[in-house]
């Protein structure tokens, strides 16, 4: 840990303004609450509002797990992960049953959240009428009005026009009842997980938001009595691990056309392998492949 | 000002904050769990638990309410020395309040924010003689089936819980111990 830091990077007033934001949070489920967003070191885009959260909830003896679309090595979650590492000096893992912190952008890991955990999104944009009102005074008027018929118009429109709902990611859902919440750019294969046992918070850096679902708290995702939610997902099992339940990403293997299917979920993945599972494409896991 | 107001403060600030924030944040997210917190050590009557939240949650930008009993000069110095918060004396402008129950009725006083901004209410700190899971049944976000609080009395809570998404927001705190609940809990019993 470098100590020429503050713990966590952030100072301790920003946290504090932080903190305040997300216990709001907690106690109102799915509204956005606006908070005064700091410039990271990393540019919008690449997760500031997640890292502000984070930085704000993290303690000392925590494990932080990072991933981008599922996956604990790319660019994003190394860095973030590093970050961390560096200036709170918090242990860091990729396996998802060993954090007590997972930082995410796009998905929620296949392995169900306990109770000892917190799942931190990044969010590029929170609201989730803002495509169809570009206006934030009318949003938040259409918030207070509890007023969501323009969203089940958009989703009808879909049916309109292509026969089902086609919205596929950041899949519009209504918290408890009351507010309408976007969950973040995540496939709506994950909408079902939302209610969980581990606390859920939301961070929005350049659009200066956070949002919280506390555990165990109602997710519903929009849909119509004719047309109801339908989850989709995977057609195949994962090339490598031979899942059947679990999001996959397509891989383009050569110019031919070859393609294969892999779990979005790196760790689930590597844990399934581990132990046993093969997939079609796969290979046992030896002492020293890698 | 008396030296005795320059102590009592977190030890590592950011490490002690986080903690104790952490420990907030849960039982916010979890009503009716009860957890320990401590880090702060404000002036007497005021318990260690309510003294280390304000401790994490005050600032310059925060004002807050303090119940005739915790008014005494002593806790007033220690809470402007180590947060600087502003000590206000309308309970409406209060962002955070702290007392006996007793002493913080009506609640019906303080801000519980408007339909565009519900985040701008107030949260009331309870200090209680003791803190157990038997009383008023809970149910709602954060509660998986219900759990069970010992609460100073229902109406109020349920009452504040009509108002969703408006409303107050509750910590309890006795000694070390902490306990929260949200708008959003439903009550029975």
């Amino acid at each position: 840990m470098n100590t020429e830091y503050n713990f966590a990077y952030l100072d301790e007033q920003t946290k504090r303004m932080i903190r305040r934001a997300l216990l709001k949070g907690v106690a109102i489920p799915g509204y956005q609450v606006p908070f005064a967003s700091r410039e990271m070191p990393m540019p919008y885009g690449w997760g500031t509002g997640g890292v502000q959260v984070s930085a704000a909830c993290l303690v000392p003896d925590d494990t932080l797990k990072v991933i981008d679309q599922g996956a604990d090595d790319t660019t994003n979650a190394v860095s973030i992960r590093k970050f961390f590492e560096k200036t709170a000096g918090v242990e860091v893992t990729e396996e998802t049953a060993e954090a007590t912190v997972i930082q995410t952008r796009h998905r929620i890991p296949e392995r169900d959240l306990t109770e000892n955990q917190i799942l931190v999104y990044q969010v590029p944009i929170p609201e989730p009428l803002r495509f169809l009102e570009p206006r934030e005074t009318e949003t938040r008027k259409m918030h207070a009005l509890e007023e969501y018929g323009l969203m089940h118009v958009k989703l009808y429109e879909d049916i309109a026009r292509h026969g089902h709902i086609a919205t596929s990611y950041a899949y519009p859902v209504k918290i408890e009842g009351r507010y309408v919440m976007d969950p973040s750019p995540i496939p709506k294969f994950d909408n079902p997980k939302m209610e969980m046992a581990a606390l859920q918070l939301f961070g929005a850096g350049r659009e200066q938001r956070i949002y919280a679902v506390p555990p165990y708290t109602k997710v519903v995702s929009l849909d119509f009595e004719d047309h109801p939610f339908e989850r989709g997902g995977a057609q195949q099992a994962c090339g490598l691990c031979d899942a059947q339940d679990a999001y996959l990403d397509e891989v383009i293997m050569d110019d031919a056309g070859t393609r294969m299917f892999v779990c979005s979920d790196t760790d689930f993945c590597r844990e399934r392998r581990e132990a046993g599972h093969i997939g079609e494409m796969g290979m046992p896991i030896t002492e020293d492949a890698a | 000002m008396q030296s005795q107001s320059l102590i009592g403060g977190f030890s590592d600030a950011p490490k002690d904050s986080a903690i104790a924030f952490r420990v907030a944040l849960d039982v916010m997210a979890r009503p009716g769990k009860i957890a320990k917190i401590s880090g702060g050590t404000p002036p007497e009557p005021m318990s260690t638990s309510a003294g280390t939240l304000l401790l994490t949650l005050c600032d310059p930008e925060t004002p807050v309410w303090l119940a005739p009993s915790l008014r005494g000069a002593q806790i007033k110095e220690w809470l402007r020395f180590h947060t600087g918060a502003p000590l206000v004396d309308s309970r409406s402008e209060a962002m955070f309040a702290v007392g006996r129950w007793s002493e913080l009725l009506p609640v019906t006083d303080f801000a519980i924010g408007t339909p565009e901004y519900p985040d701008r209410s107030a949260t009331l700190i309870v200090e209680v003689e003791a803190l157990e899971n038997a009383g008023a049944i809970l149910h709602g976000p954060g509660i998986k089936d219900t759990s069970e609080l010992a609460l100073p009395e229902v109406k109020a809570f349920r009452n504040n819980a009509t108002l969703f998404p408006l409303g107050l927001d509750f910590y309890f705190t006795s000694g070390s111990r902490i306990a929260a609940l949200p708008r959003t809990t439903k009550l029975e019993g």
